[in-house]
């Protein structure tokens, strides 16, 4: 059974923090399907669509009858560990610095040989399960985990090098005015975290929930990504101690182009969905990928909160939909940014939250319940895209199928009666 | 002697003070708040655009934003619909000569401290008269109430059921326009009117019946406990912005020591 | 299957050259394959400009191949070959040479592999080995397939309960031929002890299990027997080859090689069977492979090799000559050229030229190659006997 992950000492101010390195990046296009399917948590694999086949390594036709037609496919990640290996040594420098490590042969269930890393809690030539999971690359690794859940699985070292688990990890939390903010310091209360910044901006407006927020015992700091000054000072003082950064700012209006007729709460979204997002970034960033090996609470994530309507716009909340689009266009160029430093880029994506905002909109909605689930839960697997919702998993799995099929059914303006 | 060349000695032997009647433009400055479905006023933002550095190797600057309704600023006419008609009712077109007057100082502090939502009547301008002599045609009117001396969240006194702050009630304002044709009038609150203004008849009776007389409004102004009652010079003049209906402003007032 | 294999009746193989190994080396693989092709233009006496036929075998001459070594070494042939089969390579280069030769496409040619070991080339060449190795196996930290022949060796001991000492054995009689070898870069005694007691590298295997990455170059030429005998050179004949790739993908686990599949056919081809050898040069990047190819190429059952191997001294005076210049894992691996030390060695034992480590009275060898970890196991196979025969 795994030892329970200990708490950091408090750092040492004479020692030289550890410089980030990473495991291997680069991979062929097929194989960058593997990574595709661990961002959200899926362990697919290439099957042949002529016979059906089950492929590993990826590939581009297949090894049973050259068939090019190879879609990407959830299969059973179950199987046997045939041989194993501890390595202690290693030509490059991320694994050199974290050996031992223990990685295996699996036979899956469904046919193909893997190596694959090994938790410590596998049986030797016992029965496994794969998980696909992102390295600190940002790239799919598989790793053979026990078939049942084991206490702390989460613990084992080389597990916890591709999550981004809150445990033990301070987090800040940008804008207590999220609806869900609540929840989510629950939820991360519950998963180990051991402190919270929440950024309170506007701190001359009443704010109804500020008592409640302090008796949750996180600690208010003064943040609105509006204000340059504001995100820098707060960075200046917290970006050295922020290991998980969720950015809940958030500016919402309803309506689309011409049910605005102006500009100017578009500005607003800009201003905080997008800049917000961008000031952060500037401010924080630099920090965050400089202590992404700093040792059990080194920084390891950044989750936004985007609109599902990112993926394909519909008028309803179309202006304040594009700028979720922007932010989720910029998150693409933050995940190359923070890439080479191995910090992860969450996005959780979410349909309507049942808040003031989306009040005349149908069920269903995200509650702030399972929107800090799907956060925490999220962080805790190590995930880049989370859908929270059915109606963003609907839109998602739409988005996928065919995004220029969703566009036509998301912009139809209805026939005359 | 001419007028300005006393002005002049006055100034430079300091028997005549400057006294800056402004907030500081600040990110954090409360601005009005209104209904979130409504349009809202920007608060001020200041973005770098270099420093000395390599996007500008021997110099500094920002780049602004803000409201016209942003910090101690100026409200012109237009800036109201019972004023959307009046002549050289936005602030590029009103004579200058109007930026420059003489200022009565009604003192409030007492009975703001008292009550947020103090209101000045027509009683309170008739004792004020009784003891300073009646408001000439054309002065300003700024009503003190310390409200300046706030900070944060006391600033707006946000209730649930909005903001509480003193300000004028509707009949002081007409009789200060119909019977002492005021140049404007001015406050140390985020508006002309009281935080509840919204209830009084008409609603916000500062704005609709100043702007509908072609009168101004001077809000968020600062340091009126360092003026007297009687004897100021102020000079309140907005940017000169193309059918502007307000400006942020520097608010200075000369006072004979 | 099918059409029986012609003989490489009248195509000999002469003039076995080693160009001494280097730890580490500034120099690039075109000055090591230069190095190795002087000497054996030397020796058969052939001016470099009647040189007809070129084969070579590199991994360090990006971004080279035998094209740009032609105008890079001066050379015209009219016969050209790339081997990218690493140790496969050397059986296989003879093999693509020898036909050639018998065809009259070339009269002579000269096969070489070399390779540079410059500081962090090994590394920068693991990291470009394969798709499959990038994509599947280098991003788990097999940083060179120390960990594959790790997983190997583990289910290699669990199926036939082999032991550490087992491939000991092996290791240390290599090295004890390595010390009559001038040109080994393992030049210390090696005792049992000292190999069971090693730095671990990747459980089961430690640190005498691996060979050393070093710079180097092998060479020698194909001609027909009439050339070699006018140049007065001693060579050794062909009794028979065989190649085979990607042999038994089905098997979860690498536990046999491609000499299973064709083995039969080179004995039958030969006209003799494993205990007529003289010598055997298997591929040892690590003993577990050595292992596999004694039960692959008949020397005893699938799994039996560890009791096989107990009862035998593998050194040069004993009575299973094996690896006789102490091998990769004493001489050290000059990459490619890990595909032909085992030939080289061989032609020179059967041609009676091997000095210190020559092998009394050695007149037919067997040598093997194996190379190519791909992604979980070694691809490509290949065998040869050679036999001896004085000019």
């Amino acid at each position: 059974m795994t030892d329970a992950l200990q708490p950091p000492p408090k750092k040492n101010p004479q020692t030289r923090t550890v410089s980030p390195t990473r495991p291997p990046e680069r991979r062929s296009r097929a194989t960058l399907g593997l990574s595709a399917a661990a961002a959200e948590g899926r362990f697919a694999l290439q099957v042949c669509a002529d016979c059906q086949t089950v492929q590993y390594p990826p590939r581009d036709a297949c090894r049973s009858c050259l068939s090019p037609d190879l879609p990407w496919r959830d299969v059973s990640p179950d199987g046997a560990l045939l041989a194993e290996t501890t390595v202690r040594t290693s030509p490059n420098l991320y694994f050199r610095e974290r050996a031992p490590w223990r990685t295996g042969l699996v036979r899956l269930d469904a046919g193909p040989v893997v190596i694959c890393h090994v938790h410590g809690d596998c049986a030797p030539r016992g029965p496994v399960r794969l998980w696909n999971l992102l390295d600190r690359a940002g790239q799919a690794v598989l790793l053979a985990v026990p078939q049942e859940r084991m206490p702390r699985m989460e613990d084992d070292p080389q597990l916890r090098q591709m999550t981004s688990d809150p445990k033990h990890r301070r987090v800040l939390i940008t804008d207590a005015r999220h609806p869900a903010v609540p929840a989510l310091i629950k939820a991360l209360k519950a998963a180990g975290a051991v402190e919270i910044y929440v950024g309170e901006p506007e701190t001359w407006r009443p704010s109804p929930g500020r008592a409640a927020l302090a008796e949750m015992g996180v600690d208010l700091q003064p943040l609105d990504v509006t204000d340059t000054g504001s995100v820098q000072r707060l960075a200046a003082e917290y970006g050295g101690k922020t290991d998980i950064l969720i950015n809940t700012a958030r500016f919402l209006r309803p309506g689309g182009v011409l049910a605005r007729g102006d500009t100017a709460f578009a500005r607003d979204e800009i201003e905080v969905n997008y800049l917000g997002l961008m000031r952060l970034a500037q401010a924080f960033g630099p920090a965050m990928c400089a202590r992404t090996a700093d040792g059990v609470n080194s920084a390891v994530a950044w989750v936004n909160i985007l609109s599902a309507d990112a993926l394909s716009n519909a008028p309803d909340y179309g202006c304040f939909g594009a700028s979720n689009a922007a932010a989720l266009a910029l998150s693409q160029s933050l995940r190359a940014e923070f890439r080479g430093a191995g910090l992860r880029v969450m996005n959780v994506l979410t349909g309507p939250t049942d808040d003031a905002w989306y009040q005349p909109l149908p069920p269903p909605k995200v509650g702030p319940a399972a929107l800090a689930r799907a956060i925490v839960d999220g962080l805790q697997r190590g995930l880049e895209d989370v859908c929270c919702g059915d109606v963003a998993r609907d839109m998602h799995e739409r988005f996928r199928r065919d995004p220029k099929v969703l566009e036509c059914e998301r912009t139809m303006a209805g026939d005359q009666p | 002697m001419t007028a300005l060349q006393k002005l002049a000695t006055g100034l430079a032997a300091g028997t005549i003070r400057v006294v800056d009647l402004t907030h500081t433009l600040d990110p954090d400055f409360p601005v009005i708040v209104l209904p979130p479905e409504f349009g809202q006023c920007a608060r001020f933002r200041m973005e770098e655009v270099s420093a000395y550095d390599h996007r500008g190797p021997a110099w500094k600057w920002h780049n602004i934003s803000m409201s016209e309704h942003t910090g101690t600023h100026f409200d012109a006419p237009s800036h109201w619909i019972s004023g959307r008609d009046v002549p050289l009712g936005s602030v590029d077109e009103i004579p200058p000569e109007r930026f420059v007057g003489s200022v009565c100082v009604i003192d409030c502090s007492d009975q703001a401290e008292a009550d947020a939502d103090f209101l000045l009547n027509p009683g309170h301008i008739a004792e004020w008269e009784a003891t300073h002599g009646q408001i000439p045609p054309g002065a300003w009117v700024l009503m003190r109430t310390d409200w300046s001396k706030r900070s944060g969240a006391a600033y707006l006194n946000m209730h649930e059921e909005g903001p509480h702050s003193p300000g004028p009630a509707a009949e002081a304002i007409r009789f200060l326009v119909e019977q002492r044709d005021i140049t404007g009038f001015g406050t140390e609150t985020v508006g002309t009117d009281a935080g509840q203004g919204m209830h009084l008849s008409p609603p916000y009776p500062a704005h609709y019946i100043l702007h509908g007389a072609g009168k101004y409004g001077l809000q968020c102004l600062a340091n009126l406990s360092e003026l007297p009652p009687t004897g100021a010079i102020l000079m309140a003049a907005p940017l000169k912005i193309k059918n502007g209906t307000g400006s942020p402003l520097r608010v200075l007032a000369m006072v004979e020591t | 299957m099918g059409r029986p294999r012609q003989s490489y009746d009248g195509v000999v193989l002469t003039a076995p050259v080693s160009v001494p190994y280097e730890r580490y080396s500034i120099e690039t693989a075109h000055w090591w394959i230069a190095r190795a092709l002087r000497e054996v233009l030397k020796r058969a006496d052939l001016p470099l400009k009647d040189l007809d036929g070129f084969s070579v075998a590199s991994f360090t001459l990006f971004p080279d191949t035998a094209v740009g070594l032609t105008q890079h070494l001066g050379l015209c042939p009219r016969w050209l070959d790339h081997i990218p089969m690493g140790g496969a390579s050397g059986v296989v280069a003879l093999r693509r040479a020898a036909r050639a030769v018998q065809a009259g496409d070339a009269d002579i040619v000269a096969c070489v592999a070399g390779d540079t070991n410059q500081i962090d080339s090994f590394r920068q060449l693991l990291s470009s080995f394969s798709r499959f190795a990038m994509d599947a196996s280098y991003p788990y930290g097999y940083g060179g397939p120390n960990a594959n022949f790790a997983l190997l060796t583990d289910r290699y001991m669990h199926e036939f309960g082999a032991t550490r000492a087992d491939f000991g054995r092996i290791c240390v009689a290599q090295r004890a031929n390595a010390l009559r070898y001038p040109a080994a870069i393992m030049k210390k005694p090696l005792t049992l002890d000292d190999y069971l007691a090693a730095r671990p590298i990747a459980d089961p295997i430690a640190l005498f299990d691996c060979v050393m990455p070093v710079a180097g170059a092998e060479a020698f030429m194909v001609m027909t027997e009439d050339e070699a005998i006018r140049r007065n050179l001693p060579f050794a004949r062909i009794a028979g080859t065989i190649e085979r790739h990607n042999a038994f993908a089905d098997d979860p686990v690498q536990l046999r090689g491609g000499w299973a599949v064709d083995v039969d056919e080179l004995y039958a081809t030969a006209k003799c069977a494993p205990q007529d050898m003289d010598l055997v040069q298997t591929y040892d990047d690590y003993p577990v492979i050595s292992m596999m190819q004694i039960e692959d190429l008949g020397f005893c059952d699938k799994g039996a090799a560890p009791d096989f191997l107990r009862d035998k001294d593998l050194t040069v005076t004993g009575d299973f000559p094996h690896n006789t210049n102490g091998g990769q894992l004493s001489a050290g691996q000059a990459g490619a050229a890990g595909g032909f030390i085992g030939l080289v060695e061989a032609i020179r034992q059967v041609t009676g030229q091997a000095g210190p480590t020559q092998v009394a009275d050695a007149a037919k060898a067997l040598v093997s190659g194996f190379g190519m970890i791909n992604y979980d196991r070694g691809l490509c196979s290949s065998a040869a006997i050679l036999e001896g025969a004085a000019p």
